[in-house]
């Protein structure tokens, strides 16, 4: 990925290609964080290209030993700007049929006829296994992949969890990673006149390995090829690029889509092999010709041994040439274009580890200001930071904290205060912190609480002992925002995902469930009692599935489809619009 | 459940005597469920999984915890701190050096702790029902010799393993790099030693040393193999109970 060569606008950039060395001197002039130097990653996990096996027919990637005539680039599909916050041409989210005529709230009820304003199940995708795509060598329709033929076969296994989701800056593609280290993108089925219902589903574009397990020699430990997140970057030409990261190595791939290939080599026969040099007679241009389309992704960047402990966010700034990557203590800045530097800005670990008490959960860059940061903490905090301010960010900004509440004191007070995610709103005006039993905006111009509070399900109260024992309590759940940052969603257990709209406070509990796989079909709200009399419909307490939960959910940018991953299984519900 | 203060209902009718019995029912209840939470926070942080780095998150909440509880228990005077130093040493300042103090008291002692102090511990929630007032004056007058030994064996043996999760977590000194090697010599190329035996014991922690160009330094000492024994004698007295 080259640097543009447009001088970047944004004022005082530490990302910028040229600044890059002239910070470097400056922070070891200010005695601040000296760049680690890092080993380079071994030369033996270099880039082995993996196509997408699913779909598309794999050709045999040939040597470079001809020279490549430079692809030529497809018409880059720019998308039209986002509308600007606040207009109405987003689609307003309509969270449940529950109004009565008079336009006034009702009471959330499973009686309650379908109108307008549900949500559709789309597709229902099954991420496909080893074993699976083994088989499938042939063309394949991808649509029948994803619709019926892994539908009712449990292929899945423990590494087709998924364990993050992420739409891309346009809502085109839809990416997943799950415990085996793939990464596997979706594509959403483009418009067309003969099959308009088709319209919104997502098919599979592109699958590759992003990490394989290691195995740390110093330590005797494994290294989990669990990918813990992705994230896309802006498009700037015809190919993708997005990171992820495992525990420790963050990645730069590029997806790029190759319709044409060379043919006509002098050397090389049309298999790839040499040619007898005394056979040739005459020579020949290589001409291009068309071929099936063929998704290949490729690693462009590797940015390794910078983690002593676990990476649990990474995070693009808004200059698009920097990002940061964070673990338990530490957060390091990095520039795409140098893998073998990162400046550390945040460093929490102290002296003794004795007197370790927390750890970092989170990170995030403003999505406008690309000095402005924030991370959350264990102990329920979040601290805004400015790279301008200091090299090393220790000396928060801001600094946000409710105070504790006593009648609600027990002893899992500290752990369900732990934030397990922090999301900056579009608008770049609020930020949104999950706690185990709670979602909360947070005002950024005020510290001293947050400016609303959700209650994702209060009902497991009373049940913390209980979810202490069997580790639920330390389950990090996710929270989104929709495009207008008028609704939040985030996740529950027994598969159910909750959203709650900022302007009307109602909320909706909704259930990715196999029983609602038809697709079309229309989710129905569901509830939870807490005691007393069970309703029809209703679920208590005690039938929760503690083994589904639903940890990870995107929201499209701008239109009203989200993607919700319930273990191997990613389901994309659509706004139904009549 | 374990909200401060909360007492439990009495289900059904009772009368004053039984209220009363009922009060201290509840209060030694809470007693147990404290103590039993503590057991089970304190299996928790040891028992990880070996072969994976454990989540640093987890552990770091749940040694919270651990401490929470702790602290509780000192100022309830249930926490019989028994140390050399102890004499006049205020309550909260004993906590906060616990560790130290602990390490210091171990090291004092310098012997395994006998295996019949397992009925001391089951004896420390009976003893709650006659709490001590004082901190200052953690000897309870009608204690005897063992049950003495009994918490403050244990309370060494959970600062203990406290201290040993958190050691692990640290770099170790370069002195012990020989020892390192040393130690990893013979079962390091043996996977099913690798997996067995240096399973629980001889853990490293994630390393510094991977900033900069210098060779890690982390891993056990060899002393991590008697605490090891120490490590199995608790995880059996946890179990017991």
């Amino acid at each position: 990925m080259r640097p543009t060569a447009v001088k970047s606008n944004r004022s005082l950039c530490l990302g910028h290609h040229r600044c890059w060395e002239r910070v470097l001197g400056l922070l070891t002039r200010l005695g601040g964080a000296s760049p680690l130097m890092h080993q380079p990653p071994p030369a033996s996990c270099s880039s082995s290209c993996e196509c997408a096996r699913v779909g598309v027919r794999v050709s045999a990637l040939a040597p470079a030993a001809a020279p490549c005539p430079a692809p030529r680039q497809l018409p880059c599909p720019r998308l039209p700007e986002p509308p600007s916050r606040g207009t109405s041409t987003l689609i307003p989210a309509r969270l449940g049929p529950w109004c009565s005529p008079t336009g006034s709230p009702a009471p959330l009820s499973c009686e309650t006829g379908c109108g307008e304003g549900s949500w559709i199940l789309v597709c229902r995708l099954l991420v496909p296994t080893q074993v699976s795509l083994l088989s499938m060598e042939e063309d394949i329709d991808t649509r029948k992949i994803n619709n019926s033929f892994l539908r009712d076969h449990s292929y899945a296994t423990e590494a087709d969890i998924i364990s993050t989701v992420e739409f891309n800056h346009t809502g085109e593609l839809l990416a997943t990673g799950d415990k085996g280290g793939r990464v596997v993108i979706f594509q959403r089925e483009q418009e067309s006149k003969n099959q308009v219902h088709r319209r919104g589903e997502y098919n599979v574009y592109s699958t590759f390995q992003s990490h394989e397990p290691e195995f740390d020699y110093l330590k005797s430990l494994e290294i989990e090829e669990k990918i813990n997140k992705i994230r896309w970057l802006p498009q700037q030409n015809a190919a993708y690029f997005l990171l992820s990261t495992n525990d420790k190595t963050v990645k730069l791939w590029k997806v790029s889509e190759r319709d044409k290939r060379p043919e006509g080599y002098n050397l090389k026969d049309e298999e790839g092999r040499l040619r007898d040099p005394a056979t040739i007679t005459t020579l020949r241009v290589p001409v291009l010709r068309p071929m099936d389309l063929m998704v290949e992704a490729t690693p462009r960047r590797v940015f390794a041994n910078a983690h002593t402990y676990h990476i649990n966010s990474i995070s693009v700034n808004s200059d698009y040439e920097t990002y940061m990557s964070a673990d338990d203590l530490r957060i390091n800045l990095w520039n795409f274009e140098i893998t073998n530097q990162s400046f550390n800005i945040v460093d929490i670990k102290p002296a003794n580890m004795e007197e370790l008490t927390e750890v970092i959960t989170a990170a995030e860059f403003h999505p406008h200001h690309c000095n402005t940061f924030v991370y959350s903490s264990s102990k329920g905090t979040i601290r805004l930071c400015d790279m301008r301010a200091s090299a090393l960010c220790d000396r928060h900004t801001k600094f946000f904290e409710e105070p504790e509440d006593p009648s609600n004191r027990s002893f899992f007070s500290e752990i369900i205060s732990s934030i397990s995610d922090v999301k900056f709103s579009h608008s770049g005006r609020y930020i949104m912190t999950r706690d185990y039993l709670t979602v909360k905006v947070w005002d950024l111009n005020m510290e001293n609480r947050p400016i609303e509070t959700y209650q994702v399900h209060d009902y497991l109260r009373s049940k913390l002992c209980s979810l202490y024992e069997n580790d639920c309590i330390f389950d990090k759940f996710e929270c989104v925002w929709n495009g207008s940052d008028s609704v939040i969603m985030t996740g529950s257990y027994n598969n159910f995902f909750r959203m709650f709209d900022r302007n009307t406070k109602r909320d909706v509990t909704l259930e990715a469930s196999r029983e609602n796989s038809k697709p079309r079909a229309i989710l129905k709200p569901r509830k939870v009692c807490v005691g007393g009399k069970r309703r029809k419909d209703e679920i208590s307490v005690d039938s929760l599935d503690f083994s589904k939960k639903i940890l990870h959910t995107a929201w499209h940018p701008s239109e009203n489809i989200i993607a919700v991953a319930a273990t191997n299984n990613l389901y994309i519900f659509q706004d139904k619009v009549n | 459940m374990f909200a401060r203060g909360l007492k439990r209902k009495c289900v059904g009718h009772e009368e004053d005597v039984e209220g009363a019995l009922a009060g201290l029912k509840t209060v030694s209840s809470y007693s147990l469920q404290r103590q039993s939470l503590l057991d089970m926070s304190l299996v928790k942080l040891q028992l990880c999984h070996m072969l994976v780095e454990p989540n640093l998150c987890r552990s770091v909440l749940i040694a919270n915890t651990v401490r929470q509880i702790q602290e509780e228990m000192t100022q309830d005077g249930t926490w019989r701190a028994v140390a050399p130093q102890a004499a006049g040493r205020a309550p909260l300042d004993r906590l906060v050096s616990t560790e130290i103090l602990c390490r210091a008291a171990w090291e004092q002692e310098g012997a395994c702790p006998a295996p019949g102090l397992g009925d001391g511990h089951t004896q420390g929630p009976v003893s709650d029902l006659c709490p001590v007032t004082s901190a200052q004056a953690p000897r309870h007058p009608q204690s005897s010799v063992w049950e003495m030994d009994g918490p403050r064996e244990n309370r060494g043996s959970f600062h203990k393993s406290l201290d040993q999760i958190f050691e692990t977590l640290e770099t170790k000194n370069p002195s012990c790099m020989e020892e390192l090697f040393s130690d990893v010599d013979s079962p390091y190329y043996d996977l099913d030693t690798v997996l067995t035996g240096m399973m629980g014991g001889a853990r490293p922690g994630p390393c510094e040393g991977l900033e900069g160009l210098a060779p890690a330094t982390p891993g056990p000492s060899s002393s991590c193999k008697s605490d090891l024994g120490e490590l199995d004698h608790v995880v059996e007295i946890l179990v017991e109970t």
